[in-house]
């Protein structure tokens, strides 16, 4: 037993679990035990009595998605299971973490899984620039593949499975699940309409499930350890450990495995080692740029995803950004829009004009052009830019939740620079 | 096959893109894949280059064009011998990768998308490379480089001919 099923084979130091480490320490019993003596029915049972919930961000539970996928044994045809490592939110690093040191982990994952919803084809769809990841998840694909733990009839069943690894062309909007099953099948990433959802019609029109690395990271361990383990691994509602993480001004920025439900002080305090001398937080984008900001006095809340929602925001990929008070607010959230503007795939108007139009206003405001009535102005337009329905996808909706956020929070800062036409942090650090 | 792709394209890029379409259901979901192998061996997709692959998967040039333009990482113009990309996404905002894109373009006399004049470096804005816990961060070719100071610029480009 661990409680640490994510990093238990690695190192205090992170050290890299080669495949003689992995296999040392039991490493492919989990798929052998679930592939030999389990039916796909009971291993969805088992992860969904576990509530283990997806660790992309949206944070949906994995059994039961996995439940989606027909199972009618008439049907000849492929289905799916692809792995999103199409990690390209800003301020996120933990896929990256988990496939450069402990590759053989997501590979034993993919396998159980696709075991679990019957797959025949698995696919990592992993970001164009994430050049050592790829070489190391491709030798462990090769080794597992020598091993007869992936191709034809896996551990001497009748079950097999070939793995592949798409690199994406590079595009944030990839990362929706419809948008990167277009781009895995070699299209424009554009989001898909919903439904059909991806369990009934995914790549290539057949069923497909989409999960994180990190969710996919943690099936090994429930089939070996038990769902009653995993839910006591959680220190609230949430089942599990959470890979937090944090960057910005603190003393030892980076990423560990905790109980889910972990407060953000202890986070930020403990782990990271608080705030580097001289800066004080401000403000905390808690997983991600399209989480809302949340300040000072949310430090006490525990990070998992109903409290972080029930404080208006989200817990996200759970890797959180800190905003010290050396960093203008209005100057992150030119930032933050321009990201969001440069990533919009253009399909719908909303989001294709308006993100553009809220960075040149913030533009206007930064820069001395501001007029009374602006702030209103991006606040009446983002609640339409921002608002599910108006577009396909939720690309715009998580655009704006930063900066809806920094004008409830950081108000002043725009009503200041709007007031004197300049930018009092620009004689700063920056 | 025609003639005018066995002009353009060399053996091993065709039979590479034979080979990721053998895994596939039909031809042109190969097409990121097929850009990809040819930008690696030839450092951008040219219209000759472009033109050529559409041929190979029975697609035409604008519905390639079209795909190979929505991606960040497909070159649809030349670049130099190293492709530098400066993380400008919030983390690295936050420490600093303002100075650092300032000091590589007054370094390489250059602007965001250039080329410098003897080939060597391409400088490219790229969103968050997923290594914020060592902002800022840069990615030259395929190395990453992380905690990047504008003052050490000058000894990690020196090691790059």
């Amino acid at each position: 037993m661990t409680d640490r099923p994510l990093t238990q084979r690695m190192t205090a130091a992170g050290g890299f679990v080669d495949l003689a480490a992995y296999q040392a320490a039991e490493g492919y019993a989990a798929a052998r035990q679930a592939l030999t003596q389990q039916t796909p029915a009971s291993i969805r049972e088992l992860v969904t009595d576990s509530n283990l919930r997806g660790r992309g961000g949206a944070g949906f539970p994995t059994g039961v998605k996995w439940g989606f996928v027909p199972q009618d044994d008439a049907d000849s045809g492929h289905t799916y299971l692809v792995c999103n490592c199409d990690e390209m939110e800003p301020g996120t690093f933990k896929d990256r973490f988990l496939i450069e040191n402990d590759p053989h982990m997501l590979v034993e994952g993919i396998l159980i899984a696709a075991y679990a919803i019957q797959a025949d084809r698995a696919y990592v769809f992993m970001r164009g620039e994430y050049h050592e990841p790829f070489r190391r998840l491709l030798t462990a694909i090769q080794e597992a593949e020598s091993l007869g733990y992936l191709g034809s009839r896996i551990f001497g069943t009748d079950y097999s499975l070939e793995l592949r690894i798409h690199l994406s062309g590079g595009r944030y909007i990839c990362g929706e699940e419809t948008a990167l099953l277009n781009a895995l099948e070699g299209k424009r990433a554009h989001p898909r309409t919903k439904p059909p959802f991806p369990p009934a019609s995914g790549a290539w029109g057949r069923p497909t499930i989409v999960n994180n690395v990190e969710t996919l990271c943690n099936v090994p361990a429930i089939v070996r350890f038990g769902s009653e383990w995993f839910v006591d691994l959680g220190s609230g509602e949430d089942s599990g450990t959470k890979l937090y993480g944090v960057s910005g001004r603190v003393n030892s920025p980076g990423l560990w495995e905790l109980p889910i439900g972990t407060t953000i002080r202890e986070i930020i305090d403990v782990h990271a080692g608080g705030m580097r001398e001289g800066f004080a937080l401000r403000g905390i984008l808690p997983g991600g740029a399209s989480t809302d900001f949340l300040v000072a006095e949310h430090l006490d809340l525990p990070m998992d995803y109903g409290s972080i929602q029930a404080a208006g925001s989200r817990m996200g990929t759970g890797t959180m950004m800190i905003m010290d008070d050396s960093v203008c607010p209005v100057g992150i959230s030119i930032n933050l829009q321009h990201f969001f503007a440069q990533e919009s795939c253009g399909f719908c108007t909303p989001c294709r004009e308006g993100l553009p139009w809220l960075e040149r206003l913030l533009t206007d405001i930064d820069e001395g052009r501001g007029q009374p009535g602006d702030i209103e102005q991006i606040e009446k337009n983002a609640a339409f830019i921002g608002a599910p329905g108006n577009t396909f996808c939720l690309h715009a909706t998580g655009a704006i939740e930063p900066l809806t956020s920094a004008l409830k929070y950081f108000r002043e800062d725009f009503e200041t620079h709007i007031q004197t036409g300049h930018c009092p942090y620009r004689q700063g650090a920056h | 096959m025609s003639e005018a792709i066995i002009q353009v394209l060399s053996d091993e890029e065709v039979s590479a893109i034979e080979n990721e379409i053998s895994h596939l259901p039909d031809r042109e979901s190969a097409a990121i894949e097929a850009l990809q192998i040819v930008q690696k061996a030839r450092g951008w997709i040219s219209d000759e280059s472009l033109n050529a692959i559409a041929r190979l998967l029975g697609m035409s040039p604008a519905s390639l064009d079209s795909i190979a333009t929505f991606y960040n990482l497909i070159h649809r113009a030349p670049v130099g011998r190293h492709v530098i990309m400066v993380c400008d996404s919030v983390s690295c905002y936050v420490m600093g990768c303002q100075n650092v894109n300032t000091a590589l373009q007054d370094h390489l006399q250059i602007k965001p998308g250039e080329t410098t004049e003897d080939g060597k470096f391409t400088l490219l804005p790229i969103v968050c490379l997923g290594a914020c816990d060592r902002a800022p961060v840069m990615l030259i070719d395929e190395d990453l480089v992380g905690d990047v100071r504008p003052d050490a610029l000058e000894s990690i480009l020196s090691g790059y001919e």
